[in-house]
């Protein structure tokens, strides 16, 4: 094996190897923190659409997220049972409503989803045990993992007293509880029949549903029963998988609002310190050995050999930092879960998206770095 | 073909800096160098020994003239054959410019891995041999630092000869020794270079080394003269 250089170049001042390693790291657990946040924050997000039910799913193509559902004709939905393979077809209700606090009177926005309670929709166990409850008048189940905002419901509920109150200035009463949790769309959630949506949002169509639910017969291939639909069914409808429902919720919170940007800022900051410090660590690398660099070009040695050496640190230094930095993220995901209950934690996607990120930030640190090289002058050094 | 120079320098002018700037430090040289011979270079600083000694080494391109370093023309040449001139030639500074981060032993290897016919455990037994030849045997896993003056500059004189260069330039290698070390450094470049059939070219101030010679010539305002024999 020829003379390893590079390594043996970083490994000779170990302080510096030290510094640039907690450097990287730093900037690893930067980006991992900032895209665990942004991963969890869009998780918790479509925990509405993963409870849903359903292989197929309809929404209106002018929905733009929960928060912006524009309905469509039921007609679709039934249109669809006439292919092959669709077992069974469900319609969603869904509309924010004002909920008044029990016990201050306080009004807080609370989305309210109706479904006609003979099939349930929901794989909650607060709402499949509760289906024959809210097919009563003016019943309906409240989140228990809402916003303190709506009152203390829960905790009433549980202690057995009864709570009622109103919501859109009508009186209902809570007739029990599932666990859903806030997102960005919804402080609060309450899950009701769809008679009783009705009850309350007296102004919807009941031809208008906001969500086609479709379930397939099991064994057969999702995406030629979505090519059919798509092409056999009116283009006021979109057909979409679950997969790509839950992507169409996360993508209108990402792209067209302030929280994807914030988060992808933040780790775009990870990448520029990290940059910067691997580039600051190779420049004064560089700059030391100047004179021994100069000596290896007046031995014979090419300008390419020394870019190689380079590069080398570089990814050396990539893939070392980048390992404590894995690991302390790690640490801190298991922090964030316990004290904040959001749903965080180490993808493979995520870990290889930063490994590269990491080694893209250190070449191009190498790349800033080598102009310094060419100041590498064998005639300078006699 | 006997007699043939290994350097053969004829009219050759040097200037730096451009236009109103330009500024000639090398005024129509002539120089011959043989086979096996010792040159020592003296002059005062500024006069441009070091300027030659870099063309001569490849390390800088000439502008006009005639020079040409064991039988190639290095007038006109370009970037690739200057670095392959340069892999026969041997260097010693001043400065031992040795890389801090390897071993005595690794600095020799880092030159005779240049050698592409070497395989690298060749590298290292010729790199360790040629460090005990230098009488650094017990020191060959030791850093620079971690060597006395003298001792870096025997490395760089190893590490000048491992690959058995037909020419070793060196520039005042004793500036920064004490007159033992020096005498010690110098007469171990003689006798390993003669072993060699090396050349050698060695510019100094150091009078107490003149005597290695067998022609002293002198640099004075970019003129070269007063070539005299010493033996």
């Amino acid at each position: 094996m020829k003379i390893p250089l590079a390594w043996l170049q970083l490994s000779h001042e170990k302080m510096r190897l030290l510094v640039a390693l907690a450097g990287i790291a730093f900037a690893d657990i930067l980006m991992f923190m900032q895209m665990g946040f942004r991963d969890a924050l869009f998780a918790s997000n479509v925990t509405l659409h993963n409870s849903l039910q359903g292989d197929i799913f309809l929404i209106s193509p002018q929905s733009q997220a929960t928060i912006a559902m524009k309905s469509f004709p039921s007609r679709r939905l039934y249109q669809s049972i006439a292919f092959d393979g669709v077992k069974s077809i469900r319609g969603i209700y869904m509309d924010f409503a004002l909920w008044k606090n029990p016990q201050t009177r306080e009004t807080r926005s609370v989305l309210v989803i109706g479904f006609n309670p003979t099939d349930n929709v929901f794989n909650l166990s607060g709402v499949t045990s509760n289906l024959d409850t809210i097919k009563m008048p003016d019943v309906v189940l409240f989140d228990d993992s809402s916003r303190p905002e709506y009152g203390p419901i829960a905790e009433e509920f549980n202690q057995g007293k009864e709570i009622t109150t109103e919501v859109k200035e009508r009186r209902i009463r809570v007739g029990g509880l599932f666990t859903l949790g806030a997102s960005f769309a919804a402080d609060g959630n309450v899950i009701t029949s769809d008679l009783n949506f009705f009850r309350l949002f007296p102004d919807r169509h009941r031809g208008l549903i906001d969500i086609g639910l479709i379930e397939l017969e099991p064994g057969l291939d999702l995406e030629i029963v979505i090519e059919n639909m798509r092409r056999e069914l009116s283009k006021d409808v979109m057909v979409l998988s679950k997969e790509e429902f839950v992507n169409w919720e996360k993508a209108y919170w990402q792209s067209s609002t302030a929280i994807g940007f914030i988060f992808t800022l933040g780790s775009a900051m990870g990448f520029i310190v990290g940059t910067v410090i691997v580039y600051q660590i190779l420049y004064t690398d560089v700059a030391d050995h100047l004179p021994e660099y100069a000596t290896l070009k007046a031995m014979g040695y090419k300008t390419s050999y020394l870019l190689i050496v380079v590069f080398q640190e570089a990814i050396i230094l990539a893939i070392l930092g980048y390992f404590p930095g894995y690991g302390l993220a790690l640490g801190l995901y298991s922090l964030t879960k316990n004290a904040t209950s959001l749903p965080i934690a180490m993808s493979l996607a995520r870990a290889v998206t930063v490994l590269i990120l990491t080694v893209i930030m250190c070449c191009i640190s190498g790349a800033i770095a080598i102009g310094k090289l060419q100041a590498a002058d064998p005639a300078d050094i006699f | 073909m006997v007699d043939e120079a290994v350097v053969s320098i004829k009219h050759l002018n040097h200037y730096f800096g451009k236009g109103s700037l330009r500024k000639q430090v090398l005024f129509d040289i002539d120089l011959d160098i043989h086979q096996g011979e010792i040159v020592l270079m003296t002059g005062p600083s500024g006069s441009g020994k070091t300027t030659l000694l870099t063309l001569i080494g490849g390390l800088r391109s000439p502008q006009s003239g005639s020079l040409q370093i064991l039988g190639e023309q290095l007038l006109g040449a370009n970037k690739l054959r200057l670095i392959a001139v340069r892999r026969h030639i041997g260097y010693i500074f001043q400065a031992h410019n040795l890389l801090k981060s390897l071993t005595a032993r690794q600095n020799v290897q880092m030159s005779a891995e240049l050698h592409p016919e070497l395989s690298t455990k060749d590298a290292i037994t010729k790199s360790v041999a040629i460090l005990e030849a230098v009488g650094l045997g017990k020191w060959v896993n030791y850093y620079p630092d971690k060597l006395s003056g003298g001792q870096k500059q025997r490395v760089a004189i190893a590490r000048a000869l491992v690959g058995n260069p037909k020419i070793l330039l060196a520039d005042e290698p004793t500036a920064a020794l004490d007159s033992k070390s020096g005498r010690e450094v110098v007469d171990l470049m003689q006798e390993l270079a003669k072993e060699q059939g090396c050349t050698i070219l060695l510019v100094t101030h150091d009078n107490r080394i003149l005597d290695i010679a067998d022609r002293i010539v002198n640099m004075e305002d970019g003129h070269l003269n007063g070539i005299k024999a010493v033996s």
